[in-house]
């Protein structure tokens, strides 16, 4: 056992004195290597924070979402269509909403007020999320001015900062009462923004959604699998950007691993020769080039993976986020909070490492079951 | 003894370029002796010198090391016999360029799983002996011709092998250091080491160092002499 290790040991040596001789070349080689394993986990960071993101939200979102609709646009709902709904068999429960957009003009962002439900707040209270609180520099006890419909302004105090476990969640999210929402939006007593029903029995959902629409036909039905199933479609494996941008990663992995595979350099088969020629066996040159090719697909794959936890945690994926971001209102700040899945980790690994690894041991293989002889001539 | 019996090498057999390297080669090499294969390019030196190291088998003809039959060993143990028997110094030196003497000498013991260090150690002797250590931690390409050859003798030596085979070791070398060259071998075979050297230079098969010279013509032993 001492002596394998010995052995491993005096390869390994040897291994990374290869390494350092053909710099230039093992440079480029890791530094392609590193950029599409950084844009691979980039990608699988990015999509599974968003996914998990979404799931936070959609935790608590209402099973059925009914809205009215006028000329095919969202229109403040009637609170008497809550009764007309109540009456239908399975339907448990009835609530309404209010809830809109408010563009601040002195940050240029959009925030998300809503009304709560489970907080009881005071009139002439809000409670902010950290990105409004961030880009107004507003802290508790602090007044921010709002613009109501008619122009005039109305002063509200900021009684907390959110805290929650989704940025997305919070970060452009204002908690208002009820009474302030309807003075700054004009929106009249008798109409909520929309109404959020529950059903006793899951399986019935579909069923109630059809009567609803049945008896108000000036309505739309949202039911949260659709929603589920829209942010599974776009940024699941096989969704959407997500599929294009990992393909394009892949593919790029695919032919830097045949430009590998397809042979040796004539001085890297010299070297073989010589090696075999003082004496080295077949299996020894083959785990000189498995060191060598886990060598360099470690370090790509930890380098690669580092830098791509970097870009999506600690600079909000600045290369997506014209192109992928740009689908959400999410001002006035936007950062992904970590989530590693372990299992999407391991299978880049394998996806990356393992590939590699073999395609360099091959050729090798094939060179060093040659002839020591050769090298005489 | 290395006992050679009707040995016969093709190369490309039944292909168009068909060729015949050695033809029943029979001859009987004494241990602890300088032994040098005269003969001009394609007398077959080189395939008999890389069939003597268990570099290449023969087509035909079995070799007898020490009375032990081994041209019917697996590729392994063949493997095993070159290493723990045969030192190779080759005509074109093959020192791995980009990695010091050191290391280039100490390169055959890695996979036998010695320690790093007492390695490092039995090289340094070599080095000394050969007059080279300050050169040890030098880049091969930065060293002279002579003392890229004594390197290339040194990682000969490295698994203290019984036998050292030299391929047209003077080729590339000029008088002096072909002399000294055989200066070395001398020491060599004072230390009890079977010489082997491939060569149609003068300045070896006329040295005093050496007790045999086997003639090879067209494949064939042309002759052999005892000096």
């Amino acid at each position: 056992m001492k002596r394998w290790i010995e052995r491993q040991k005096n390869i390994i040596e040897f291994t990374l004195s290869s390494l350092i001789r053909r710099k230039g070349k093992n440079g480029a080689l890791i530094f392609v290597y590193t950029v599409v394993v950084f844009m691979s986990a980039s990608v699988i960071f990015f999509a599974y924070s968003l996914k998990k993101e979404a799931s936070i939200i959609l935790r608590d979102a209402p099973e059925m979402i009914v809205q009215r609709m006028i000329a095919g646009r969202h229109e403040l709902m009637p609170i008497s269509y809550k009764e007309k709904i109540l009456n239908i068999r399975g339907v448990n429960d009835v609530r309404e909403r209010l809830w809109g957009y408010y563009y601040d003009p002195v940050v240029g962002a959009n925030y998300t007020l809503i009304v709560p439900r489970e907080r009881a707040l005071e009139t002439g209270k809000i409670a902010i999320g950290r990105g409004i609180s961030r880009a107004r520099l507003a802290n508790e006890e602090d007044t921010m001015e709002f613009k109501t419909y008619d122009g005039s302004i109305v002063d509200l105090q900021v009684e907390s900062i959110l805290s929650s476990d989704s940025e997305l969640v919070s970060s452009d999210l204002i908690l208002i009462s009820e009474a302030d929402f309807r003075r700054v939006f004009g929106v009249p007593e008798n109409y909520a923004t929309d109404l959020m029903v529950s059903v006793r029995n899951q399986k019935e959902l579909p069923t109630v959604a059809l009567k609803v629409a049945g008896l108000m036909p000036d309505t739309r039905q949202i039911l949260r699998e659709e929603i589920l199933r829209t942010y599974d479609a776009v940024f699941s494996w096989r969704g959407g950007m997500m599929l294009i941008i990992l393909s394009g990663a892949i593919l790029a992995f695919i032919i830097f691993a045949w430009d590998k595979a397809s042979g040796l350099s004539l001085d890297e088969k010299r070297e073989i020769g010589i090696l075999k020629a003082i004496g080295w066996e077949t299996s020894d040159v083959i785990l000189l080039k498995f060191w060598e090719g886990m060598a360099i697909s470690l370090s790509s794959f930890l380098l690669g993976t580092l830098f791509a936890y970097m870009h999506v945690y600690f600079t909000s994926s600045a290369l997506f986020e014209p192109f992928l971001k740009g689908w959400a209102v999410l001002y006035p700040q936007f950062k992904t909070t970590p989530y590693i899945d372990a299992s999407q980790i391991a299978a880049l690994f394998f996806l990356t490492v393992f590939p590699y690894t073999i395609a360099t041991i091959i050729p090798s293989w094939r060179a060093a079951t040659i002839d020591p002889e050769c090298v005489m001539r | 003894m290395i006992e050679l019996i009707d040995i016969s090498k093709i190369f490309n057999m039944g292909k168009t370029n068909e060729y015949v390297a050695l033809k029943g080669i029979n001859l009987a090499v004494h241990l602890n002796k300088v032994t040098v294969f005269r003969g001009p390019s394609g007398s077959g030196k080189t395939t008999l010198l890389s069939i003597i190291g268990c570099m290449a088998r023969p087509t035909s003809g079995r070799i007898k090391f020490l009375e032990r039959e081994i041209t019917s060993l697996p590729e392994r143990f063949l493997t095993e016999i070159r290493q723990k028997t045969f030192g190779f110094i080759f005509q074109q030196l093959n020192l791995i360029k980009g990695i010091t003497a050191l290391e280039n000498v100490m390169l055959p013991s890695y996979p036998s799983g010695e320690r790093y260090s007492s390695l490092k150690k039995r090289t340094m002797g070599l080095f000394d002996m050969f007059n080279i250590t300050d050169r040890a931690e030098v880049k091969v390409e930065w060293l002279s011709g002579g003392e890229s050859q004594r390197v290339a003798i040194a990682r000969a030596m490295i698994n203290n092998p019984l036998v050292i085979i030299a391929d047209e070791p003077t080729a590339h070398l000029d008088s002096k250091l072909s002399k000294e060259f055989m200066g070395i071998i001398d020491v060599l075979k004072s230390e009890g080491k079977t010489v082997l050297i491939a060569s149609h230079d003068p300045l070896v098969y006329e040295s005093g160092v050496v007790d045999r010279i086997v003639d090879l013509r067209d494949g064939r032993v042309d002759g052999a002499k005892v000096s």
